[in-house]
């Protein structure tokens, strides 16, 4: 059986996650693989909760955001970006490959382009096996 | 009179000899104690201890951190003997530095000592096994755990080593039969620097601390990382005193889960914020070892579950 | 056959002897084993250089200045930076009052129950007995005396555990006048201490007992330590000298060339490496002129040098080697004494320094290299050897601890004294102890974390006709 991956995807209130959304309600199709949780900031998502979900067994997180200068709390994307790099360093020196990690930004707009990034993300995942994280 | 005991695992002794930082106050503390077991103090021995009742030791103390199966058998043991488990001091709640060991597998870490040292004269390229002859070593597990990853742990006695005012809070609570203790601040508010700590600060640069010259100023806005945001208060500051930023060794405030993701956050906030993104990885990938840097006492836990590395 | 010390964990708590018997009951082998294996060569590998000092404290926290001074001097050198006066007067008053408290400790705590009280019960033979023995007045001297030293290990390194102030290129903090002035009440203290001590020691020496201790086991081994340009005995900073069995210097090493000189050998039984003098060869378990055993720690070091850099512990000098080199390893103990005294004497005179609260603290790095920084830690020789690269990470490390460099040496004590005390299959908990004073002599990190209140937990397995025949378990 081929591997699928398990996806988690913290969407941001107003744009990726109402993204996501659009993308559903005009019946564009994207991979069943994505457990999406709504925050209502990118700016919400702690370090700890990236950690956490590869803890718990994730093999890629997503991180959706508004477009730079679109965010409602003025810049909690800028601040996600920040903490995507810094992340992105450490799970390279834990021995974990950073493309695990995906930031993008989604306006409420873009239903195409959040179902072509998810798919992108989740082909990338399955090529790279499950995480050597989790169980 | 309360029975105590006290057990070290894989660690330094300096929980051991934090235990005697409280001087003169030892020969009283003699007098409201009986030691049941504390293989440095005692002539108990594992026979004993097996022998005892189920929970008739009223505190048990368990420094250093489980890298044998021998610290494995005691932490089980001390957990059935005991009414109340600690764990005191950094390897045994977080894993401390020799946590930083678990992002290497045992055979990196033989090729290091035996194979590939500088010298070693070794042309048969031997290493150390369990079984040689009619010699046996005991076996070292695959990766280095914390305590509570083997048993359930009822309190934690922070620092490396604990300092001893938090040493002496955590004794009498634990006495009294109290599991919590200690301040649920960071370390800043209590920090010799405090007031020179602005309320905005925007990196521009980080510094090393051995590349700058110190000022005396809070060392964030000095540029340089100190771990005092994300590390709970308690040693009063020992480490800036000295002029050296903290490096985090008495972990988080409870309700924080993991340190290091706590400090990345307040980094993250610390920089410019509409910064050009070019910049920003510049300015981060100048962050060297951040692993070693955020996670200096507490990253057995970031591989808990100890993997295979992922192809990257 | 070969016994493992692991260099780099403290090896607290985690030590074992085997000892087989043969046919007659009598000590065909005996081994000691440490078998804990930590990875500080490993792990360090890609940490910030600055970090070094903090880090290698966590070998041990028993001796943790040694480790955080051997990092601080390898980054020195690695970054170019050589301390200025001020800062180095600072290192080695921190050093001193360090050496102080751990040979306090060794001695009263630790081995030195075997010398004070003796063929006593076990029950006995703990600090408890001792102050049992000699009063609780004596117990609190002992207590104080040991604090003040930590006291002012936390005033000059900012911790009285794992201290920080040591960095590339010097010290983070200064001394101020206050502070200096009440380390040297404290340190003219320590001195009339170390006299009490000396003499409370002396009671036991020349009695029978002591003869008895001596005559347990002596070898004829190359010893190594560190001296001054004058060849007087230094802990901080100088050369290293290696003297033959006979006494005669054998070389006098720079630092920076210190693995021309040693080299280390694997065995499969063991997780530990065994250091030899490399102009000399692997011999073996043997002594003499022929093999590259050599002895580090307060034996090594008084018997490589040739006098003290105080005046009442060069006294006490003069007695101690005046037939030459001493070879019994009971000899420790007399070595210890007069370093404790030296330590305390070398506080006092340190803290009087005109310069000792300048301002000048720190030479800042410049560009990273490669490091080689020794120190004699209270047990040895400590050598930490780290490569950088260009951004300041350590590429590579090695180290070679205190208590490795004896790993052969003690093997062969513990069978010696074996042999002397079993016989016919004879064994007890007080002949057994007698088997581990011979260790205890030179008060191996795997003392570290038990130095407490009491003994070094050890299990003894005596094999006889292919099986245990008897274990006994201690402390563990
Ligand atoms: S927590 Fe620190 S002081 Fe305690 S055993 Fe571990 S390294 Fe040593
Ligand atoms: S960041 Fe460090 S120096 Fe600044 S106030 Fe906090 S603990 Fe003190
Ligand atoms: S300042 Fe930080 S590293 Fe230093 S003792 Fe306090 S908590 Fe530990
Ligand atoms: S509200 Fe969408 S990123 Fe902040």
């Amino acid at each position: 059986m081929s591997f699928e991956p398990k996806i988690v995807a913290f969407l941001c209130n107003w744009c990726a996650y109402a993204g996501a959304d659009m993308a559903g309600t005009s019946r564009i199709k994207y991979p069943a693989n994505v457990v999406p949780i709504r925050v209502m900031c990118s700016g919400r998502v702690d370090p700890e909760f990236v950690l956490d979900a590869f803890e718990k067994g994730a093999d890629g997180v997503f991180i959706g955001g508004c477009h730079p200068g679109d965010c409602h709390y003025v810049s909690g994307n800028y601040r996600t970006r920040k903490r995507v790099i810094m992340m992105k360093k450490l799970l390279q020196e834990m021995g974990i490959n950073p493309a695990r990690l995906r930031l993008e930004w989604v306006s409420a707009t873009e239903g195409k382009k959040f179902a072509t990034v998810i798919e992108e993300f989740v082909n990338e995942i399955k090529e790279l096996g499950p995480s050597p994280e989790g169980e | 009179m309360a029975k105590i005991a006290m057990y070290w695992g894989a660690g330094c002794g300096g929980c051991d000899v934090s235990l005697l930082g409280i001087h003169e106050a030892l020969l009283d503390l003699l007098d409201v104690l009986e030691i049941v077991f504390w293989p440095c103090a005692t002539d108990f021995k594992y026979e004993d201890l097996e022998k005892m009742k189920d929970k008739s030791i009223d505190v048990a103390f368990y420094n250093g951190a489980i890298r044998t199966e021998e610290n494995e058998h005691i932490a089980k043991l001390l957990r059935k003997k005991a009414k109340l488990l600690v764990a005191y001091g950094s390897c045994a709640s977080k894993g401390c530095v020799i946590g930083l060991a678990n992002l290497s597998t045992k055979e990196d870490i033989f090729d290091a000592a035996y194979l590939h040292n500088e010298s070693t004269k070794n042309p048969d390229g031997i290493v150390p096994q369990e079984k040689a002859g009619d010699l046996e070593l005991p076996a070292i597990l695959p990766y280095l755990k914390t305590l509570d990853q083997v048993v359930e742990v009822d309190a934690v006695i922070p620092g490396c080593p604990p300092p001893t005012p938090v040493l002496v809070e955590a004794l009498n609570a634990l006495l009294e039969g109290k599991t919590t203790f200690g301040k649920e601040v960071a370390l800043c508010d209590e920090c010799p620097r405090k007031d020179t700590k602005p309320d905005k600060i925007e990196i521009t640069k980080f510094y090393r601390w051995h590349e700058k010259e110190d000022n005396g100023d809070c060392f964030l806005a000095q540029n340089m990382i100190c771990m005092g945001p994300a590390t709970r208060a308690g040693c009063g500051g020992e480490c800036i005193a000295a002029n050296i930023p903290c490096t985090g060794c008495m972990g988080t405030v409870s309700r924080v889960k993991d340190q290091g993701a706590s400090m990345m956050s307040a980094i993250a906030s610390l920089m410019e914020e509409e910064m050009d993104e070019e910049k920003e990885r510049e300015l981060i990938a100048s962050i060297h070892d951040m692993v070693g840097t955020f996670y200096k006492y507490s990253a057995a836990r970031l591989l808990p579950k100890g993997r295979l590395k992922d192809e990257s | 056959m070969k016994v493992s010390i692991d260099p780099i964990t403290r090896l607290e708590g985690h030590g074992r002897i085997e000892i087989f018997l043969n046919d007659k009951g009598n000590v065909d082998r005996a081994y000691m084993q440490i078998p804990e294996l930590r990875g500080f060569e490993q792990f360090c590998r890609g940490r910030k250089a600055e970090d070094m000092p903090i880090i290698t404290a966590r070998i041990c926290g028993v001796c943790p200045e040694a480790h955080h001074v051997a990092a601080a001097k390898a980054l020195d050198r690695a970054f170019h930076a050589e301390p200025p006066e001020t800062a180095k007067k600072l290192r080695e008053l921190l050093y001193n009052a360090y050496y102080f408290y751990d040979h306090c400790l060794h001695l009263y705590y630790l081995g030195g129950i075997d010398v004070l009280l003796g063929d006593v019960p076990k029950e006995e033979r703990n600090v408890i007995g001792l102050i049992r023995k000699f009063g609780l007045e004596v117990g609190k001297e002992v207590i104080k005396h040991r604090r003040y030293a930590m006291e002012i290990v936390k005033t000059l390194g900012g911790r009285e555990i794992h201290p920080v102030s040591s960095i590339p290129g010097g010290v983070s903090k200064g001394l101020t006048e206050e502070e200096r002035a009440d380390i040297e009440k404290k340190a003219e203290e320590c001195i009339d201490f170390a006299t009490t001590t000396m003499n409370i020691f002396k009671e036991v020496f020349g009695s029978k007992r002591w003869n008895e201790m001596l005559g347990l086991d002596s070898m004829q081994t190359y010893y190594m330590g560190m001296v001054d340009k004058k060849n007087r005995a230094n802990y901080y900073d100088g050369d290293i000298r290696v003297v033959s069995p006979d006494g005669k210097e054998f070389a006098k090493i720079k630092p920076d060339d210190i693995f021309k000189y040693v080299e280390e050998t694997v065995e499969e039984w063991t997780y530990v490496k065994f250091p030899y003098l490399k102009k000399v060869g692997w011999k073996g378990f043997t002594d003499g002129m022929e093999s590259g055993i050599y002895r580090v720690g307060p034996l090594g070091r008084l018997n490589v040098a040739d006098g003290m850099n105080t005046k009442l512990a060069m006294k006490e000098f003069t007695e101690f080697k005046k037939n030459g080199p001493v070879h019994e390893t009971f000899g420790y103990y007399q070595a210890r004494l007069i370093e404790m005294l030296n330590a305390a004497e070398r506080m006092y005179e340190l803290s009087r320094d005109s310069g000792i609260t300048g301002t000048d603290l720190r030479t800042m790095p410049g560009e990273p290299g490669d490091g080689i920084g020794v120190v004699e830690a209270a047990r040895g020789t400590l050598i930490h050897h780290y490569k950088l690269d260009k951004n300041g990470l350590v590429e590579e490390v090695n180290l070679i601890v205190a208590t490795t460099n004896n790993n052969a040496a003690i093997n062969m004590s513990v069978a010696n004294a074996a042999r002397k005390v079993i016989k016919k299959g004879k064994v007890d908990d007080i002949l057994l102890n007698k088997v581990e004073s011979a260790f205890r002599c030179y008060d191996p990190c795997l003392a570290c974390a038990s130095h407490a209140l009491g003994e070094t937990p050890l299990v003894a397995n005596i094999h006889w006709k292919g099986k245990v025949y008897k274990r006994l378990e201690k402390n563990v």
